[in-house]
């Protein structure tokens, strides 16, 4: 019996490492602190209705943020552990595996659950309010597509204490990834993990179409659409066209592993190359998915803060859709070097450079956005223009990269991972952070402070190109990514160490973010006025935090720009007329998602370990809760008209 | 706030002046730009175009950028020009979208020159015949099989110099990636699948090779020197090797296959229908079709892998042992 | 509820937007559901050829077990147009009716398919006998599983119609499972064309 639970034990949890120790005991106390809190100020209640059941677009978008916040320090912590075993030659402070399953994990985490769910925080926190809707399509949808990403992540979270760790890299190749290259049980809850949070993307990439296409203001025609409502069009477009690959993808590699299927395996005819094919066939439109919406971030937060027309507007939504059609014709081009004959090199080679014509024309639009304005230098420009010369280079590197017989040199190396860090850090990171600083006023009612926001921002641009640039000369001079360790005799020594110091640079710059956070929680501007820099669209026609309804009267939208045309015309005394207040039709509340979505990760928890009965509850609960959506037809309700006048009152009285 | 903005330039200024000194003394010549064969020559020269025609269009922007930026900053004394509807000119998103197409259209002539040059074998030493090496990567080794010396070596290459080299890659577990920069750029290894890959060295030398795909555990041990040497020394090496007690037999073969590093070693005797099986085994049932650079044209089948008919009599009769 | 705030008609245009809203929803879904198959389909294309030394297609396949499958497939789409038919023409009973057939056809699809993938493992063509055979059992039943799921749905909606009539909620349901179902047949078409017809030539 002890022998059993013993074995069990040593099968259930990750031992043998301090950090592994260390996690677990912080683990532990967290959860029983957060339990302890809550209980304590009797918060379980408010926790259930407020937050596990919400279907509020507004809430779903915070908690997307929190969670992305999160996942970015445990991405980060990744990133800083690698480093500090590459800082120097021969450093023995990660065994091999252990290094393995820390890169594993960074790139999936980092790509799947905190770009990601960022950029679904910014879909949530603004597109409604910037087209004049109440709610996304599908409110349930959207908080199911939050709690479906959520226990996805936690999936992977906890194969870090239970289980074991991923560590065939972030898209895990096969046959590597297959029982033969990973018996462990990492590499299950990696597919689990993934493929529950890429159920939900797909589910936010319909949501969102839906809401852009069908739920735009009265007047609003799609070429009056604010840019960044374009980019999560261009974006939702391309998640629903490349996430089904995903799902299908890794449900093949889960059939090889549990039931000896022979898709991609070393035996039975399997073909590995497939896998890589497809892989990347999601993979880098995946790459387009999250950069697109930063694109859209930067043509708002240029055009409020060089108070100006966006340049060339037709031009950057063309630009876009152009981006989001050729990222499906891009995806060899990450592996050049398998053997494809001249032919297919050459075409991937041109449609790759040829995605960076509309990206460079981007850049362009937006520097003559800001000529002839009058720029402001706040946070959200300030990271837009640490932006346009990172992703300049990075661009640069791309087009380096994609000329086909220069690859097979960068291929694999630290040349490459300088390369994406650059685009993903340069574009995606700074952009959505760029995005968070300009929307945050709009979602809390209060500014993040500039001071610290400054510090932070110097911190992580000086430790970004320390970090990132001496990479591409390791590259040059041999270095290929993924080794846990080199020797002396290669040279690397200093430049190693120049990045590991830009590592830490970048760190101490996320640090000053989290105490801007807290500062500005206490002591921030607060915004009273509902539009504090002085916007263009929508959204800052509207009280910050916005109520429920987002707007009590459905916006007439005239213009692009409408916000700002609209303010141009009271200075000229032409007041818009208001018609009358309507009651409300709005979502209820539903703990189905949450539900549901726990026994999502049922069914990955027992799939991990074998545990069938488990995965039977995980199905069963699953329809049941299906069934249970429905069979509810009392889904919605109406704010009467007089509250709505409270409310407006209330968070307009200051001002009007 | 203006004391803060002035630390945080000295602060910015003495660490790009710190990473810049770094650089000088880090990067020397890096490998890649410090080629050591026509193969390698040609994708060094392939970086610099790129690198140039990028730098075309970076520069000037970057310029734009910084003017910009300086001269419309919102100052209250700004005399420049502010024009807040200012949002369309045909004439120059013509030219924005104009430059990067022709640049594009340039350096894509001279990527698809390259791209086909490539994947012949060089064409300076096309009198010469070639070398052809069969590679294999393991869990956590390379096997190097001389098919037409019959001879192998774990971890390590001796090469002619100015000889074209005809490598053929497959791999008996995870996918690797064989990688010799000074030579030229890398290919993968596949299971299941074979590619050949033509590399050649300029003069006697010693280079760096090393596995660029993550393949497990140790994959980061996976790295090989490969010594370019004169025909002569090259065909003494052979001799003496010839004479090593080690053979390669699919006994040695299946003892070297267990996970795990290894020293470099020498075998005395090749086992010829050895690469061909690895092949088969792992899901190349329909014969070898090597993929990647194209075979000399004149002797297609004489040197490199066993034919097709040998590899299915090989699987037929002899199907060897699953691995791991 | 609290609709009594709104007059009915006032309601009934709110929830005719939400639905509209629902079924253009649906209609993405089935997209990326083509994206699904067609990455199913260049996977068995890609592995068609790797028998591993097994059965091929040619040997494996019989000609009228899925004759007779097309057929009940076709007929059971055929049978939920008829079910939308009598949807539209306000008549409950018939459209139950219709809807059990259509049911019942996809039911009898199904124990076709079941025994046509128990035979097959009998025979000692299972999943993991080989990369073709992996591919083509998971294509096979990924559309199995959809008519699956289809068929509960349908006795879901069946119970629902019994509750609440033909409203407007009700009609989009019926309509999307429509739309869902006549999908499965082309599906199965692309199937039957290159799994079964190929295979066998």
């Amino acid at each position: 019996m002890w022998d059993s639970i013993k074995e069990f034990a040593a099968d259930f949890f990750v031992t043998g490492d301090p950090l592994i120790y260390g996690a677990d005991v912080s683990i532990a106390l967290v959860s029983i602190a957060i339990v302890f809190v809550l209980t304590y100020f009797k918060k379980w209640k408010w926790l259930w209705r407020e937050w596990l059941t919400t279907v509020d677009h507004k809430k779903i978008g915070i908690m997307y943020l929190i969670a992305s916040l999160l996942m970015l320090f445990r991405g980060g912590v990744d990133a800083i552990l690698m480093r500090m075993q590459l800082a120097l030659p021969d450093v023995e402070f990660l065994q091999a595996d252990h290094y393995n399953a820390i890169f594993t994990t960074h790139g999936t985490i980092m790509i799947l659950f905190m770009a990601m769910p960022m950029m679904f925080a910014l879909f949530n926190m603004v597109v409604p309010l910037q087209i004049g809707a109440r709610d996304v399509a599908f409110p349930f949808l959207n908080a199911l597509s939050f709690w479906m990403f959520l226990f996805g992540a936690m999936l992977l979270n906890i194969s870090f204490v239970i289980g074991g760790s991923p560590d065939a890299g972030w898209l895990s190749y096969p046959p590597l990834s297959e029982l033969s290259g990973s018996p462990g049980r990492g590499q299950d809850f990696y597919i689990w993990g993934i493929q529950i949070s890429g159920i939900g993307s797909l589910a936010t990439g319909i949501n969102f179409i839906v809401t852009i296409l069908k739920m735009r203001a009265p007047g609003m025609k799609l070429m009056k659409m604010p840019l960044f409502s374009w980019s999560v069009l261009s974006a939702s477009i391309t998640i629903l066209f490349a996430f089904p690959i995903l799902t299908v993808t890794l449900a093949l590699l889960f059939l090889d592993r549990y039931f000896g299927a022979h898709f991609f395996t070393l035996d039975g005819g399997g073909m590995s190359m497939l896998y890589v094919n497809l892989i990347w066939m999601w993979g880098h439109p995946e790459v387009y998915i999250v950069v697109l919406p930063a694109f859209g971030i930067f043509s708002e937060i240029v055009a409020t803060f060089s108070r100006k027309t966006v340049f060339g507007y037709n031009s950057m939504v063309f630009a876009m859709m152009v981006i989001s059609v050729l990222s499906f014709f891009t995806w060899v081009h990450h592996f050049y070097t398998m053997g494809s004959s001249a032919d297919v090199n050459a075409f991937f080679a041109i449609t790759t450079m040829a995605i960076s014509i509309p990206t460079g024309v981007k850049i362009f639009n937006w520097l003559f956005t800001m000529y002839r304005g009058r720029i402001k230098f706040d946070l959200p420009m300030l990271w837009t223009m640490g932006f346009i010369p990172c992703f300049l280079v990075g661009g640069a590197t791309g087009v380096m990269l994609a000329v086909a017989p220069a690859n097979f040199q960068y291929h694999n190396s630290y040349f490459l991972v300088a390369h994406f860090h650059q685009v993903l850090i340069g574009g995606v990171v700074f952009g959505y952070l760029a995005g968070i600083y300009y929307w945050w006023p709009k979602l809390f009612g209060f500014k993040l402070d500039e001071k610290r926001g400054r510090w932070g921002f110097w911190f992580w641009n000086i430790g970004f190109y320390l970090c990132f640039f001496p990479q591409y000369f390791l590259g040059l001079d041999g270095m290929t990514r993924r080794v846990y360790t080199y020797g002396w005799d290669r040279g690397w020594a200093a430049l190693n160490f120049a990045s590991t110091a830009g590592a830490f640079l970048m760190g101490v710059g996320f640090i000053f973010q989290v105490w801007q956070i807290a500062y500005s929680v206490r002591k921030g501007e607060r915004d009273k006025t509902g539009d504090i820099w002085n916007g263009r669209t929508l959204e800052w026609s509207i009280p910050s935090p916005p109520p429920v309804y987002n707007f009590a009267r459905v916006p007439q939208v005239q213009h692009v720009d409408d916000w700002w045309r609209e303010k141009e015309d009271r200075e000229n005394g032409i007041v818009r007329p208001q018609p009358e207040l309507e009651p409300i039709h709005m979502p209820k509340n539903s703990g189905i998602p949450f539900i549901m979505s726990s026994f999502w990760f049922l069914i990955g928890f027992g799939f991990t370990f074998d545990w069938i009965w488990l995965v039977i509850i995980g199905f069963l609960g699953v329809f049941g809760s299906m069934y249970a959506r429905s069979f509810t037809y009392d889904v919605d309700y109406y704010i009467p008209v007089d509250e709505i006048k409270k409310t407006e009152q209330k968070l307009r009285g200051a001002t009007t | 706030m203006k004391a803060t903005h002035k630390r945080l330039r000295m602060l910015g200024i003495i660490l790009v002046g710190v990473g810049m000194a770094v650089f000088l003394a880090g990067c020397g010549n890096p490998m890649v730009l410090d080629p050591k064969g026509q193969i390698a020559d040609i994708q060094k020269e392939m970086i610099w175009i790129s690198i140039i025609l990028c730098a075309i269009i970076i520069v000037p922007v970057l310029g734009i950028w910084i003017y910009i930026s300086v001269r419309y900053r919102d100052k209250p004394d700004n005399k420049a020009p502010y024009e807040p509807n200012w949002s369309h000119s045909t004439k120059l998103e013509v030219i924005w979208w104009g430059i990067p197409i022709i640049v594009v259209g340039v350096l894509g002539y001279f990527t698809v020159v390259a791209t086909y040059d490539l994947i012949k074998p060089p064409k300076a030493t096309a009198n010469v015949e070639p070398l052809t090496i069969e590679v294999t990567s393991m869990d956590w080794k390379w096997l190097f099989q001389y098919p037409d010396q019959d001879i192998a070596t774990v971890n390590y290459l001796n090469i002619p110099e100015n000889t074209p080299i005809q490598f053929v890659l497959t791999s008996n577990t995870a996918m690797n990636s064989f990688w010799v920069p000074q030579l030229g750029g890398m290919m993968y290894t596949m299971p299941g699948m074979a590619m050949r890959l033509w590399l050649q060295a300029e003069g006697p030398g010693e280079y760096l090779g090393m596995g660029a795909n993550f393949s497990g555990s140790e994959f980061a041990k996976m790295h090989f020197k490969v010594k370019s040497m004169p025909q002569n020394e090259f065909d003494a090496w052979v001799a003496k090797s010839q004479d090593e007690p080690a053979k390669l037999t699919r006994e040695t073969y299946a003892k070297l296959a267990v996970k795990g590093t290894v020293p470099i070693q020498t075998f005395g005797q090749n086992e010829p229908t050895l690469f061909a099986s690895i092949v088969v085994k792992n899901g190349g049932h329909h014969g070898i079709s090597i993929r990647g650079s194209d075979p000399v044209k004149s002797n297609q089948q004489s040197s490199g892998v066993k034919s097709e008919a040998e590899t299915k009599e090989v699987s037929g009769s002899q199907q060897p042992e699953q691995n791991q | 509820m609290a609709q009594h705030i709104v007059s009915p008609e006032v309601h009934e245009h709110h929830t005719q937007e939400q639905e509209s809203l629902k079924t253009a929803g649906f209609w993405l879904f089935l997209i990326s559901d083509v994206i699904l198959f067609g990455t199913l389909f260049a996977t068995y294309v890609v592995l068609v050829g790797h028998t591993n030394g097994g059965p091929t297609g040619k040997e494996l396949f019989e000609i009228q077990g899925f004759v007779i499958s097309t057929f009940i497939l076709l007929t059971s789409s055929f049978t939920s147009g008829l079910a939308v038919l009598q949807m539209h023409a306000k008549n409950l009973k018939g459209l139950i009716f219709w809807l059990v057939v259509t049911i019942l056809l996809g039911g009898a699809f199904l124990f076709i398919e079941i025994e046509e993938f128990l035979t097959l493992i009998h025979e000692g063509a299972n999943i993991g006998t080989s990369a073709f055979l992996s591919a083509f059992f998971v294509l096979v039943g990924t559309h199995g599983i959809h008519v699956t799921l289809g068929i509960f749905w349908c006795i879901g909606l069946i119970i629902q119609l019994r509750k609440h009539g033909i409203t407007t909620v009700t009609k989009r349901k019926i309509t999307n499972f429509g739309l869902y179902w006549h999908f499965l047949d082309v599906i199965w078409i692309f199937l039957l064309s290159v799994v079964y017809l190929m295979g066998v030539m």
